[in-house]
């Protein structure tokens, strides 16, 4: 399916983006659509931060000697690159920029429940990341994003009391978010959008939100108290007065895991959409990919103690632990096996966004069956703070969630700023992004098998791992490379790109009914829906082929 | 733009529904009632965010007194429990207080609401000079948990052979410091929240349509004395014995 050609409009219509103009417009707004793109301005740049110190770490790397940085310096590079990236971009990424832009209009409704708690909300972000910016500027801190006592609050001399105030101080901006998307769509949706008729997008993030609204409070308590250990001299995690690290992990692990799914769960919702559009079919098993998400949300909260199997945990407890977090591999594979099943038979079309959701199922897959591997007690105590673990997480983080991001912005970029990308580079794109993630990471799952411990700056006793560490320093390239392209040729398909059409793809869904930017209040009038989500069949009956031309 | 169930153009008609719309409906709800049961939603949500909030602590709090549980009950007994049951009553009738200022905008009593307002203001501050009081009484008995901590020979309630371990009792004045604390700092939120809502009932802006706010701000202040209701049992009646 090729995009088609809008004819340009004689008078230009008032859209959401040339309403006004002028600083203060964007600062004070409180149209969702215009704080989802100032929370793409500002995920956009901690991506990249995030993604220098990822550099800095592949190239110290490259080399078994400890050669370009020091082993203080290394530790604060990927105490940074985790902090950086999980907090200051996976949590937000999907969520506040397309989710942001997309609940209210996918549900029929003007604005979210509440626009200025949503203003609200990227303002505690820019207040968090500029503190995190600050504390990293000013020397940093060490002790590893997870931020483990005792080291955390008795021994680490870097910024950890500045750091866990911007977590904190973010985590409150990701709660809101969460609070506005539940209450929006429980109470706004239009007349005739049943939960049954919502699009799975909203379902994905309605999961989510349970999960930011209920789990975040408890790393926001968490890091309260390392900060008041450290600065009050505070003992409740403190060995010496009969205080228990392990606690900390506890309570760290059950924001911590659940927050995975925070990432994962907007990016399947994503992801859904594009495998409906671009086969063109109803996505197979509408409710059971609905109530997945729901289980995974619930399940996702009774698993955290997988990662603490070596920490000194009961073997019972470890043992139940092991058996629920394979409990949600089954919601997870719904999902897979939902969408394979929806692909079979369809009308599939290789537009850049399903390239991405292609490469979203399959290193999805991967990230999850090792996960499995890593649930079973004798593999993970083997396997456990080894380059197997970070191998695993990277192929659900960044092949699964940013993935997804990537694949929801191509698809959503017309709807977003009213203009086409161009379809060649961004099918280069998605490719050089693929390979350049595969050549990256996997090597890590041998690396770790074979036994190279993560967090280590250093191997010189173990020289026979760099042929593959080298692999992947040059795979982190490309997949730099395959980053930095989007970026571009989004910002040039802003002023160059053709003007789209309300619906370049013949999309189902509310969104695709309004113009393309969309006017301020989404909607010139409300909305009444009267058919189910994914009606693609009608769409492409030929009754409607007059109405809607397709193109290719 | 493709419509499945075309609407007749309802500009006009639209215009008219504005200009009958209640000055506090913002524009993107559709009526007043989506409104109230989004903003009343909204509150529910954030209190279930602060009980796990809250969560943290209590059990942190609960795996300790399991384990030490003497050495808590002899810390507990340090702590007034004259004041703390005193700070009880107080924060149980600013309930009350508030539950009249609730029905007193119901029914459009602008005084009574106001002076409710106030009543409510006033016992929330009593209730953090008492909790004053009490944090002095600990730094000058030297149980500030840190480097000047002191909890040396003090016997067990039930158990006069038997001494604390200071260090345990520095993990009880720990929790003690951080839950209290924290409670203090929602004390004193809500009362910013109740200073806003006493301006907005001055200026007359609340009716018996519309007074949303002292409603949901009402369930927070609620939330914040039940949260002290689970506190006090916790903190200061820890094994007391006559």
């Amino acid at each position: 399916m090729s995009m088609e050609i809008a004819i340009p409009q004689p008078v230009e219509r008032e859209t959401y983006l040339n309403k006004e103009y002028g600083v203060w417009s964007w600062l004070l707004t409180t149209d969702h659509k215009r704080i989802a793109l100032l929370y793409l301005i500002s995920i956009t740049f901690f991506f990249f931060i995030g993604g220098f110190f990822a550099l800095l770490i592949r190239l110290e790397l490259l080399t078994p000697a400890g050669d370009l940085v020091q082993a203080d310096t290394y530790n604060k590079l990927f105490t940074m690159h985790g902090m950086v990236m999980v907090f200051f971009f996976l949590i937000p990424s999907i969520p506040a920029v397309l989710g942001n832009f997309l609940v209210p209009m996918m549900i029929g409704a003007k604005d979210l429940a509440f626009p200025r708690i949503n203003l609200l909300s990227w303002y505690l972000y820019i207040i968090g990341g500029v503190m995190m910016l600050h504390c990293m500027l000013t020397g940093g801190v060490d002790t590893g994003w997870t931020f483990y006592a005792p080291f955390s609050t008795n021994f680490s001399n870097t910024k950890v009391v500045e750091a866990g105030l911007a977590i904190f101080v973010a985590g409150f901006s990701s709660i809101l978010t969460g609070l506005n998307f539940v209450v929006t769509i429980h109470r706004m949706r239009a007349p005739g959008m049943t939960w049954s008729r919502l699009p799975l997008f909203i379902w994905a993030h309605y999961a989510t939100s349970i999960i930011q609204l209920l789990g975040t409070p408890v790393l926001a308590i968490t890091l309260t108290l390392v900060v008041a250990e450290r600065a009050l001299h505070l003992g409740i995690f403190d060995p010496k007065l009969g205080g228990d690290p392990v606690l900390f992990q506890h309570l760290f692990w059950f924001y911590s895991h659940p927050a995975v799914y925070i990432m994962i769960l907007p990016a399947m919702g994503v992801i859904t959409e594009i495998i409906a559009c671009f086969s063109r079919k109803r996505i197979f098993g509408y409710s059971f990919v609905a109530f997945s998400s729901i289980a995974i949300a619930v399940f996702g909260f009774l698993v955290w103690a997988h990662h603490m199997f070596v920490a000194g945990t009961s073997v019972y407890a470890a043992l139940v632990f092991s058996l629920l977090s394979y409990a949600v591999a089954v919601p997870s594979a719904i999902k897979v096996f939902n969408w394979t099943a929806t692909l079979y038979k369809g009308s599939i079309h290789y537009d850049a966004p399903m390239l991405y959701a292609f490469g979203f199922l399959g290193l999805f897959t991967i990230g999850g069956l090792t996960g499995l591997f890593l649930a079973a007690l004798g593999i993970d105590v083997h396997v456990t703070d080894t380059y197997f673990v970070v191998a695993h997480f990277h192929y659900i983080m960044v092949g699964g969630a940013v993935m997804g991001y990537l694949g929801g912005m191509h698809f959503w970029w017309p709807k977003i700023s009213g203009r086409l990308y161009p379809e060649g580079w961004a099918r280069l794109a998605a490719l050089i992004v693929f390979i350049g993630f595969n050549l990256t990471f996997f090597p890590q799952f041998l690396l770790g098998y074979m036994g190279m411990p993560r967090r280590y700056y250093d191997y010189s006793h173990m020289p026979e791992f760099q042929v593959l560490n080298v692999l992947s320093t040059a795979g982190a390239t490309v997949l730099g490379v395959g980053y930095l392209l989007p970026m571009v040729y989004f910002l040039w398909s802003m002023r160059y790109g053709k003007p789209a059409s309300d619906n370049p793809w013949n999309a189902a869904g509310l969104e695709w009914m309004t113009t393309s930017p969309p006017p301020t209040f989404n909607f010139d009038e409300e909305p009444v829906v009267t058919w189910e989500a994914y009606n693609y069949e009608e769409l492409d009956a030929p009754s409607h082929a007059q109405e809607v031309p397709v193109a290719g | 733009m493709r419509r499945r169930s075309p609407l007749p153009d309802s500009t006009l008609v639209g215009l008219h529904h504005e200009e009958e719309h209640h000055p506090e409906l913002l524009h993107h709800f559709a009526n007043a009632e989506q409104q109230r049961d989004s903003s009343s939603l909204g509150m529910w949500v954030f209190l279930a965010t602060e009980v796990m909030f809250f969560g943290g602590l209590f059990c942190a709090y609960l795996i300790y007194r399991r384990w030490y549980f003497p050495d808590f009950a002899a810390a507990s007994k340090s702590i007034n429990m004259a004041l703390g049951a005193t700070n009880t009553a107080v924060l149980i009738c600013s309930s009350l207080t508030v539950v009249l200022a609730v029905w007193a905008a119901q029914t459009a009593r602008r005084t009574l609401l106001i002076l409710s307002l106030i009543a409510t203001m006033l016992l929330g501050v009593v209730f953090l000079g008492i909790k004053g009081i009490e944090y002095r009484d600990k730094f000058v008995e030297h149980h500030v948990p840190g480097a000047s901590f002191s909890f040396e020979n003090e016997p067990v309630p039930g158990h006069p052979d038997q001494f604390a371990n200071p260090r345990h009792a520095e993990i009880f004045f720990s929790l003690y410091f951080v839950m209290t604390g924290l409670h203090a700092l929602h004390m004193i939120i809500g009362l910013g929240i109740f200073a806003w809502l006493l301006y907005a009932a001055w200026k007359g802006r609340f009716t018996p349509e519309y007074h949303t706010p002292i409603e949901i701000g009402g369930l927070y202040w609620h939330f914040v004395d039940l949260i002290w209701i689970y506190l006090f049992p916790l903190l200061y009646l820890i094994d007391r014995h006559p």
